[in-house]
């Protein structure tokens, strides 16, 4: 053998220097390369359409966070009141008051404009019930002068956004050529400004021929008792059936079916469990249409094999030995699981558990057929408990009933919920990374 | 320390405290371990050699049914502690295992505190009234693991911060709090460097005067300084067992000779 080995030279294999490659290994090395450059591209291909993806949802969705406002500082003595309401039109009377005011306000900067109680109808719709109203609610306001921040009409905040431009613009009722010189001279003068659209975050949904009152407060409200359900009900049930299924179960023909089924659930196309979720919950158990707690209960079948596979997972990840350990010294089956293994698997169950409810948060499908979708959500629940029956509905949906409206102004609406909503989603996803590196444990 | 060894032998007066008759373990068709018998005396390190998938391993977790986690393994014939049948329907093998306590063969802490290692065997058996006994437990057990002069400052640090021999010392600790009368050590010092091993041994010779030792090992020189009972296994077979002494000195099977001349094995 060894003098076998000693006579190899006479091959001629060893014979090739180092430095020259040999055609072999320049093959090899060049395969290297490309399935580098392959990897580099795809990873580049998909950097791209990220970058394009979030470029044009900030793009479009921006402007929904701005909103178009006319202020104006205006105060209503008493008098005033009580004269009004002594007209036959009082909001008419008003109305009358607010042009006063605002011409008043021009004509201090120098600014000179004509327009009539039509136009600012148009602008800025009924300002005289406003008016009155706030009045009527507060009267111990009277007297003193308020800061009105009166929004401007879906058209006029289109102007400032160049949604609406005098080329494009015909006169119609809701908005004239005439009126844009008005809107001009206003920002002239200050009056009429753009300013961040507090109400867009904590409202409510407007009517569909009201795109600038429309917020999405109402539905990530709903989508909080949505994902209240879920997790009450999918977490506890879906941590139970692992850690049977991983630590208890007897391994047989059957346990194996379960796995399988529970892999396919997880497969399972959403509006499946959708329509599931309309022919059980809603037209056998007649629970409520359009409520949280039927969207909770749809979404908790579609996170459960999710939960249900992450929590294996990590309890599988939970070294034998320390189950040997806990036996060892005479614990239960059920201590060593407890005491042990599931402080052990926590982190990574608990990781699992945001990502499933991330994945329910931003579920679109089942909702269309429970009802959720194309409901107008016009106002908050009343209570707690009425937060789970109470029809309402939910982010995704409202980004999809804006989406389907006729008004360009709900466009910009639909964006602006996508980056509502992936804010929550980058905000669940950071939670799982920090538990995660927090708590990962290494044997 | 063969004579000590034969000096043991003298005093031949011991009890038996584990008698395995007529054994048979099969891993679903596998015929494991084959018509084992053996008798383990009190107050003895006893240790099982053989080459890798002899069935010394499986053995020593027949006797506190540590085989039952596995599935299809089963386990036929009788093991006797103290006369009683500890493979009996009404045995809770919870109950066995904290009298038959066990060191693994990679050290196992728990990723908590070193006194939490020690005190938990204690607190779910009950074994202490309050934190002042627990307190003496732990400290107890920790001395007769031969660490507590090592970790008595840092008794809240992680018991998988110390050192591998520090840490197969703690699992012992944590075997002996729960004050159990058979020790079974899986090949304790496997994962252990050569002085980490000294200690440990040094203990194991300890722990001979309260319990009832058994030892699994790789190493043969190690049965030699340790045991004063050997049992050779071969393909499943128990093929010798007897005095540690007269195993490594003069073996009636051939099978023994061999391997501890390093011909198999």
């Amino acid at each position: 053998m060894t003098d076998a080995s000693m006579q190899s030279p006479e091959t001629g294999r060893h014979a090739v220097s180092l430095t020259a490659a040999d055609p072999r290994t320049i093959k090899r090395a060049n395969a290297e390369k490309r399935f580098r450059a392959y990897g580099i591209i795809a990873i580049a291909t998909g950097l791209f359409f990220l970058i394009v993806l979030f470029a044009s949802i900030l793009s479009q969705g921006i402007p929904a966070f701005q909103r178009t406002v006319v202020s104006v500082d205006f105060t209503l003595t008493p008098q005033q009141q009580e004269e009004a309401e002594g007209t036959l039109f009082k909001t008419k009377a008003y109305s009358d008051l607010f042009i006063a005011e605002l011409n008043a306000e021009l004509a201090e900067r120098g600014i000179t404009v004509d327009f009539d109680e039509a136009a600012i109808e148009r602008l800025l719709g009924k300002v005289g019930g406003t008016i009155r109203t706030f009045y009527a609610d507060n009267p111990d306001k009277l007297g003193e002068p308020i800061g009105f921040d009166l929004t401007a009409s879906s058209r006029v905040d289109g102007y400032f956004k160049g949604r609406v431009s005098r080329d494009t613009l015909q006169d119609s009722r809701f908005l004239q050529l005439s009126d844009l010189d008005l809107v001009d001279a206003l920002e002239e003068a200050g009056i009429i400004k753009q300013v961040f659209n507090w109400p867009f975050i904590t409202g409510a949904d407007s009517g569909v021929d009201n795109p600038g009152g429309a917020g999405i407060g109402a539905s990530v409200v709903g989508s909080f008792f949505m994902m209240l359900v879920v997790l009450g009900l999918s977490l506890p049930i879906g941590v139970a059936a692992s850690i049977y299924l991983e630590e208890f179960a007897p391994q047989n023909k059957f346990t194996d079916l379960i796995e399988v089924n529970i892999s396919n659930l997880a497969a399972v196309p959403s509006i499946v469990f959708g329509i599931l979720g309309l022919a059980v919950f809603i037209q056998f158990m007649h629970l409520p249409q359009s409520a949280p707690l039927v969207g909770g209960l749809v979404l908790t079948l579609m996170t459960l094999p999710t939960i249900i596979i992450s929590t294996r997972a990590s309890l599988k990840a939970v070294p034998p030995s320390i189950r040997d350990a806990a036996l060892g010294v005479g614990a239960s089956k059920m201590q060593a699981v407890f005491h042990h293994v599931l402080p052990l698997a926590a982190p990574g169950i608990l990781t699992g558990t945001i990502i499933g409810l991330a994945q329910a948060l931003g579920e679109t499908a089942p909702l269309l057929l429970i009802g959720m979708v194309g409901f107008v959500a016009r106002g908050y629940p009343d209570g707690f408990l009425a937060g789970f029956t109470e029809p309402n509905s939910a982010m995704p949906a409202q980004i999809y009933t804006w989406a389907a409206r006729a008004d360009v102004g709900f466009y910009e609406k639909a964006w602006g919920g996508i980056i509502i909503l992936l804010m929550f989603l980058l905000t669940m996803n950071i939670i799982a990374i920090i538990l995660r590196r927090r708590f990962e444990r290494r044997w | 320390m063969n004579d000590m060894t034969r000096v043991e032998r003298a005093v031949d007066s011991k009890d038996i405290k584990i008698a395995a008759n007529n054994v048979q373990v099969y891993y679903g068709d596998t015929h494991a371990i084959k018509d084992v018998d053996v008798k383990i005396e009190d107050k003895t390190v006893t240790a099982f050699i053989g080459p890798s998938g002899c069935g010394k391993s499986t053995f020593l977790r027949c006797l506190n049914r540590m085989n039952d986690t596995i599935d299809i393994c089963r386990v036929q014939g009788d093991i006797l502690l103290d006369g009683e049948d500890i493979y009996d329907k009404r045995v809770d093998p919870v109950q066995l295992r904290a009298k038959v306590g066990m060191v693994f063969q990679k050290p196992n802490p728990f990723p908590k505190s070193i006194y939490d290692n020690v005190a938990y065997g204690p607190r779910i058996h009950g074994l202490a009234k309050n934190k002042a006994e627990l307190d003496e437990i732990v400290e107890k057990s920790l001395r007769r693991g031969a660490i507590w002069d090592e970790v008595k400052d840092r008794l809240d640090a992680p018991g998988t911060g110390l050192s591998g021999g520090q840490q197969q010392r703690l699992c012992i600790a944590r075997a002996v709090a729960t004050e159990p009368e058979v020790l079974l050590m899986d090949e304790p010092c496997s994962a252990l460097d050569p002085i980490a091993t000294a200690q440990v041994e040094e203990l194991i010779d300890e722990l001979r005067s309260r319990y009832s030792v058994v030892i699994v090992t790789h190493s043969m020189q190690q049965a030699a300084r340790v045991s004063q009972k050997t049992a050779f296994f071969h393909l499943g077979n128990l093929v010798e067992f007897g005095e540690t002494g007269q195993i490594f000195t003069n073996p009636e099977d051939s099978r023994t000779e061999s391997y501890i001349t390093g011909r198999i094995g």
